[in-house]
């Protein structure tokens, strides 16, 4: 069965190069079936081979498979290769699994659009390079997938090319995504000048070697990755990027900006743990910019009333609290978070995405309400979505997102005040969220009356994907279950091989031992659900008992208001001092450098030399006489010297 | 046969050229069916030295040496290693596409134009082929006169003026070369007692003092400068391009502009390797500059065509860079990168052309929306646009990745800002494609579009495989180029091992290079006199 | 006995007489005369020597000028008439264009 590790993301490729080649030649559900297959091909593919990984020694459990060299210059040598270990293995259950589900779902929402093939064909191509992201076996692979799903991104969010806006939001993602790249790309020749290799069980295993724990390089080298990874993943300062994103078709939000491609940078965290677990400096960084970025983006989450940017927003926020998992050393959690939020959030947007089909491409959330009636399995699915992010004892949510902050209280490299944030996020991402089901599901119906006509429950292709989704939303945090409820933390024995490569004194594994204070875990865990109960009951007040009290609310903060639903005038920020600047020199450039300067420079040597010309020319008269005279003047001279000499 | 195969692929195009002046002029038709033929011939000989090769092999391959002006030592010799060999074959497919792509837009002066072409497809073989400085000198200036007649009598509005900047710049560039030349002959002269050109002999033998490798460096440095075009010598480049036919600038983007990179390798490098050490910060700098003025200056072009004109000073810049951090993964990124910068340069100004042809503009603004009237077209230029920005699997990312990985181990700080280049492609670029591509097609002109024919997608299927086979699978022509590289690296290597005194006197070590380097040069030598 | 000296004094005022006709004459046909002229001075320059040295380079020249100096006179003179069929005038002065 390991032999055919390849085609897992070959299988998409299939179907990418099925559809892009024949694009507008096939029937509409031909095109769909070639995408929802080839998908569906590498999940089944991908379970089989995780069962078989599961049969394996813990210890041993890596497959690898080279498929072929690919540059050989000198000592330089990369192979196009796989890597399959638990770490990936649920990568690709996830990319796949959510994947297909996300494919379903995109034949009945785009059932209107008048290209799906290209819309299948780009889905496709995105698959294939999430699943070469993840499956990779050294940086440069990595690297292949990693820009892959960035031109992926590109291509979906500005589907609709011929709205401005959405051609906009997909080149500012792939030039964002560029700037991180460019950080990759340096670590990468940091790692490569260093190690001598660039595949990752060489790297982790001779780092140790190579690096001196805490010193400058790998900090710097850790630095450079992460700086990759803030693009990728959307933390401060590059996330302007996602809430843009937006743009595009909302089943593509939900797979590429909320479940897969925007977790690559958590995920090449976690894979390069052994690096990071040698840079505090780094880590702290990466903790500190989590955390903040969290805060920050739930913040904005607030005042935003755009549904799916809201919920762009509270991604960038949950992606915040992963990077303080990998932050604080707890890359387990991390991953366990990653895997929940794809979950909760690839629904959360599905169930957004169910909502404006039924509302006419409505997205104003001030436009909606009272969808309840309407929409009732769109409403419990997201409903139970909602319960899962806010962090309700129970759901997939609360397993993770509390992992995250006992481990930001009691990891070596954690703090109180990583917890303190993290625990405010908490009820800021509980208050936002339901704030948007009130203002959703509940309260007044605001859409005009030819929009109500409109309204109703989308096809099964698209509430099945949902209602998968919900399920995995309330079971899915199951297996990683912390040890004070008494039972074993499957997930994190299942990630311990990968995430032990590098480490001399794991502080997540000496805590999961036991050796933490569970008196203080249940304090904390009691705390941070008091708060969410608290923050859905202001929400409840203020959004749907209340509502005159938003108005009021709005009306008291309205300069912090108005702040927020700018989302703290960043884009101008950087337009203003990044992009506008940068545009202005290259005019200035070309047309005083290049222009006058240079070619300035040297059509004034062409103008002198003609000027000169022109003067030496009126010697010439054109009369033969002339010419005869100073011919016989020369001669005279010449004949002269010559006699006198 | 084998022996004369290099003969026969450089000089095949002239014989198209004669029998092509026998043909009546107005029968348009034969004339480019017949020259279509012929370029395809010459790629199709061009293809069976690719495979005749042998990729293990040092030294000079399919070695020609006669003797031809024996009193001043010029001789007939030919041969190629890795490097010349992948430019070679750039050479003639390149060509031939441009002759597919000239087929409609050419409708003034045919016959002499696909004679034009043909000529200098013999120049820019014979440059990648000459082993004899002389020749090499003939073949630069060769090709010089045919590019000289495409641009200014097919050109755009300004061609006079582009024809002339491009002739003027390259002949005070060549006229400083053919003084190193000659010098050098004096040199060799003193040295061993008899005159010499050959290329091979001079760089094994020849000791030249520190000052006057500067000196030569200088000049041999400038006229392959110009060609490069490095900044600030790089004016002439979007003038030229502009004015040029779609064809003239696919050869002179895709083929001339690596005459200069080439002749960087292929001379100044070995033959001066104390000077490459001394000049190599400077060079640096200029080319980081270019790289990011170019790609800068590329971003405010209203013009399509200036904006890949300027992109190409910026890739040009790369692949300068990737050469003088004498390392063995910048050389070979930079060798790549020349290829993919030949194929994607070439498809971009081959897809401007398309376009060009059909609503006789080129200016940013006068598109948007094209990807809903042209989506094949927009899909190839997607396609080359990913190239041209060194998207992993495509041909751009291997050569641009080997080059910063090789500067970065020169220079920490060249890799570094060199990188930043990579930012810049992508800007310049894709919000060229999105006002070419996107939006709502607002002009009637541009609604009733016709999207490529089958001639065009013909012009443009090898380039995308191109870029799709070095991306995946570029182990081929990395074995070819390898010892090519290595060999170059060894002649430089020399200088690393050079003290120099207070009166500039070299005292040269023999270090083991210098037996591996005599070693290549006898393996040479026998394959020459065969 | 006329010595070689006298020739030569011939020769140069025939030639001096030449030149000035080119220099100061208007009229082309007197022009092309004056360079006959001068010619001729050579020729005779060439006889004298050949003479005086007893040797007979100087004669084949001669005959090589005078073959010459008659294709030229009638190559001249048909230039010179096509001229003076476009400007109606032998004013050498007139034929300026040339220039610049």
């Amino acid at each position: 069965m390991s032999d055919y590790l390849f085609l897992v993301p070959i299988f998409p490729l299939i179907g990418f190069l099925t559809n892009g080649l024949l694009l507008g030649r096939l029937p509409r559900p031909v095109v769909s079936f070639v995408g929802c297959s080839t998908v569906f091909l590498s999940f089944a593919l991908s379970v089989m081979l995780f069962f078989e990984l599961k049969a394996m020694p813990a210890g041993l459990r890596v497959i690898e498979q080279v498929l072929f060299t690919w540059v050989p210059s000198g000592d330089f040598h990369v192979n196009v290769a796989l890597l399959l270990d638990p770490l990936s293995a649920v990568m690709i259950l996830v990319v796949t699994g959510v994947g297909f589900l996300i494919h379903v779902y995109s034949v009945g929402y785009m059932h209107h659009d008048p290209c799906p093939g290209r819309y299948f064909t780009y889905l496709n191509l995105f698959t294939f390079a999430m699943l070469t992201l993840v499956l990779a076996d050294n940086f440069m692979l990595m690297f292949v997938g990693w820009e892959g799903v960035g031109l992926c991104s590109y291509l979906l969010i500005g589907f609709w090319f011929e709205k401005k806006s959405a051609s906009d939001a997909g080149k500012k993602a792939f030039i964002v995504n560029r700037i991180g790249d460019f950080g990759f790309l340096l670590g990468m020749f940091i790692i490569f000048w260093s190690v001598g290799s660039l595949d990752f069980l060489v790297v982790a295993e001779k780092a140790p070697l190579v690096f001196a724990a805490g010193g400058a390089l790998i900090t710097t080298t850790c630095l450079l990755l992460f700086v990759g990874a803030i693009g990728k993943s959307a933390q401060i300062p590059l996330y302007v990027w996602l809430p843009d994103a937006m743009e595009g078709p909302t089943p593509v939000s939900a797979l590429i900006h909320a479940a897969t491609m925007v977790t690559a940078g958590v995920y090449m965290i976690a894979r390069t743990n052994a690096l990071f677990i040698m840079a505090p400096d780094a880590l702290l960084v990466v903790a500190v910019i989590g955390v903040v970025t969290a805060l920050y983006a739930a913040t904005i989450g607030l005042a935003q009333n755009d549904i799916k940017r809201v919920l762009a927003y509270s991604t960038v926020s949950q992606l915040g609290y992963m990077f303080l998992a990998c932050g604080v050393a707890a890359f387990t959690a991390g991953i366990f978070h990653l895997m929940t939020h794809a979950f909760f959030k690839a629904l959360l947007f599905l169930g957004a995405g169910s909502v404006i089909h039924a509302m006419s491409d409505e997205q104003d959330m001030r436009h909606m309400g009272g969808l309840k009636k309407y929409l009732p399995v769109t409403f419990i699915t997201m409903l139970i979505a909602t319960l899962a992010i806010a962090g309700i004892p129970g759901l997939s949510g609360f397993f993770s997102k509390d992992e995250i902050l006992w481990k930001a209280f009691s990891s070596q490299f954690g703090h109180p005040l990583f917890w303190v944030l993290g625990f405010i996020t908490a009820g800021l991402t509980a208050f936002y969220m339901f704030r948007l089901v009130f203002m959703t599901f509940y309260g007044k119906e605001r859409m005009d009356s030819e929009t109500r006509a409109h309204i109703h429950e989308s096809p099964k292709s698209m509430t099945v994907p949902l209602v998968i989704l919900a399920v995995f939303s309330v079971i899915g945090g199951l297996v990683g279950m912390p040890h004070i409820f008494g039972v074993t933390n499957y997930f994190e024995h299942w990630l311990e091989p990968v995430m032990a490569q590098g480490q001399q004194a794991p502080a997540s594994h000496a805590l999961a031992a036991g050796g933490g204070d569970t008196g203080a875990e249940w304090g904390l865990m009691l705390a941070s659900v008091a708060l969410v109960l608290v923050s859905i009951y202001f929400a409840y007040v203020v959004y749907n008992k209340r509502t005159e009290l938003a108005t009021s609310l709005r009306e008291r903060f309205s300069a912090l208001h108005k702040v927020l639903l700018n989302k703290y005038y960043i884009d101008e920020f950087y337009g203003a001092v990044v992009v506008r600047p940068v545009v202005y020199f290259s005019l200035f450039m070309w047309k005083v450098f290049d222009v006058v300067v240079i070619d300035g420079f040297l059509n004034g040597l062409a103008s002198r030399y003609e000027e000169v010309s022109d003067f030496v020319r009126t010697g010439q008269t054109g009369r033969v006489r002339t010419y005869a005279t100073v011919f016989v003047f020369g001669v005279v001279v010449i004949v002269a010297y010559l006699a006198l000499d | 046969m084998e022996r004369e195969i290099l003969t026969l692929v450089t000089f095949f195009p002239l014989v198209g050229v004669v029998l092509l002046m026998l043909l009546p002029k107005d029968r348009h038709d034969s004339i480019k069916g017949f020259s279509l033929i012929i370029s395809f011939v010459t790629f199709l000989f061009s293809t069976w030295l690719y495979y005749m090769f042998d990729p293990v092999a040092n030294g000079m391959q399919f070695v020609v040496n006669i003797p031809w002006i024996t009193s001043l030592g010029i001789s007939y010799h030919m041969g190629i290693d890795g490097i010349s060999l992948l430019l070679i074959v750039l050479t003639t497919v390149l060509t031939v596409l441009s002759i597919l792509a000239s087929w409609n837009s050419i409708t003034t002066g045919v016959k002499g134009y696909y004679i034009s072409m043909l000529l200098l497809e013999t120049g820019m073989i014979g440059v990648f082929c000459a082993l004899d400085l002389f020749m090499f000198y003939v073949f630069w200036e060769v090709m010089l006169v045919p590019m000289y007649f495409i641009i200014g009598l097919w050109g755009g509005p300004r061609k006079v003026y582009a024809a002339i900047k491009f002739v003027l710049f390259t002949m005070f560039g060549s006229l400083l070369m053919l003084v190193g030349i000659i010098y050098i002959l004096f040199e060799y002269q003193k040295f061993s007692g008899v005159f010499s050109f050959d290329m091979v002999r001079i760089i094994s033998e020849l000791p030249l003092g520190y000052q006057a490798q500067l000196w030569l460096f200088g000049a041999f440095a400038l006229a392959f400068a110009i060609k490069v075009p490095l900044f600030p010598f790089h004016t002439w480049l979007p003038d030229a391009h502009v004015q040029a036919p779609t064809a003239g600038s696919v050869i002179l983007a895709g083929v001339l502009l690596k005459m200069g990179t080439y002749g960087f390798i292929r001379i100044c490098l070995p033959l001066f390797p104390e000077a490459t050490i001394a000049y190599l910060p400077y060079i640096c700098v200029l080319s980081l500059i270019a790289i990011i003025y170019g790609a800068l200056v590329a971003m405010v072009q209203k013009d399509v065509k200036s904006l890949v004109a300027f992109s190409s000073v910026s890739h040009m810049g790369f692949v300068m860079l990737g050469m003088f951090a004498l390392n063995m993964q910048g050389l070979e990124g930079s060798i790549i990168q020349m290829i993919n910068h030949g194929i994607s340069t070439g498809a971009l100004f081959l897809l401007v052309g398309m376009i060009y042809e059909r609503r006789h503009t080129r200016l940013i603004e006068d598109f948007g929306g094209l990807a809903k009237v042209m989506p094949t077209f927009a899909a190839f230029f997607m396609i080359i646009t990913l190239s041209s920005i060194g998207l992993p699997f495509t041909n751009g990312f291997i050569g641009e990745f080997l080059i910063l990985l090789g500067a970065f181990k020169k220079n920490s700080i060249y890799g570094i800002i060199g990188a930043t280049g990579v930012i810049f492609a992508a800007c310049y670029m894709l919000w060229m494609y999105q006002r070419v591509f996107f939006g709502k097609v607002t002009s009637q002109e541009n609604k009733k579009l016709l999207d490529l024919d089958w001639r065009e997608k013909i012009i443009l299927i090898p380039l995308v495989g191109l870029v799709f086979w070095i991306g995946v699978y570029p182990k081929p022509l990395f074995e070819r180029i390898e010892p090519a590289v290595k060999q170059v690296i060894t002649q430089v290597g020399r200088a690393t091992t050079v003290e120099v005194d207070e009166n500039y006197q070299i005292k040269r070590k023999l270090a083991t290079a210098d037996a591996v380097e005599t070693e290549v040069t006898f393996q040479t030598e026998e394959l020459s006199d065969e | 006995m006329i010595t070689l000296s006298a020739y030569v004094v011939v020769a140069m005022v025939l030639f001096g007489i030449g030149v000035i006709g080119v220099l100061v004459s208007r009229n082309v046909i007197i022009l092309f005369m004056s360079v006959e002229l001068m010619l001729n001075a050579a020729n005779l320059t060439l006889i004298a020597f050949s003479r005086a040295l007893n040797v007979l380079d100087g004669h084949v020249f001669v005959f090589l000028v005078l073959t010459i100096a008659a294709a030229e006179a009638a190559v001249g003179l048909a230039m010179v008439i096509t001229l003076f069929r476009n400007r109606e005038t032998v004013n050498i002065d007139r034929y300026n264009i040339l220039k610049w």
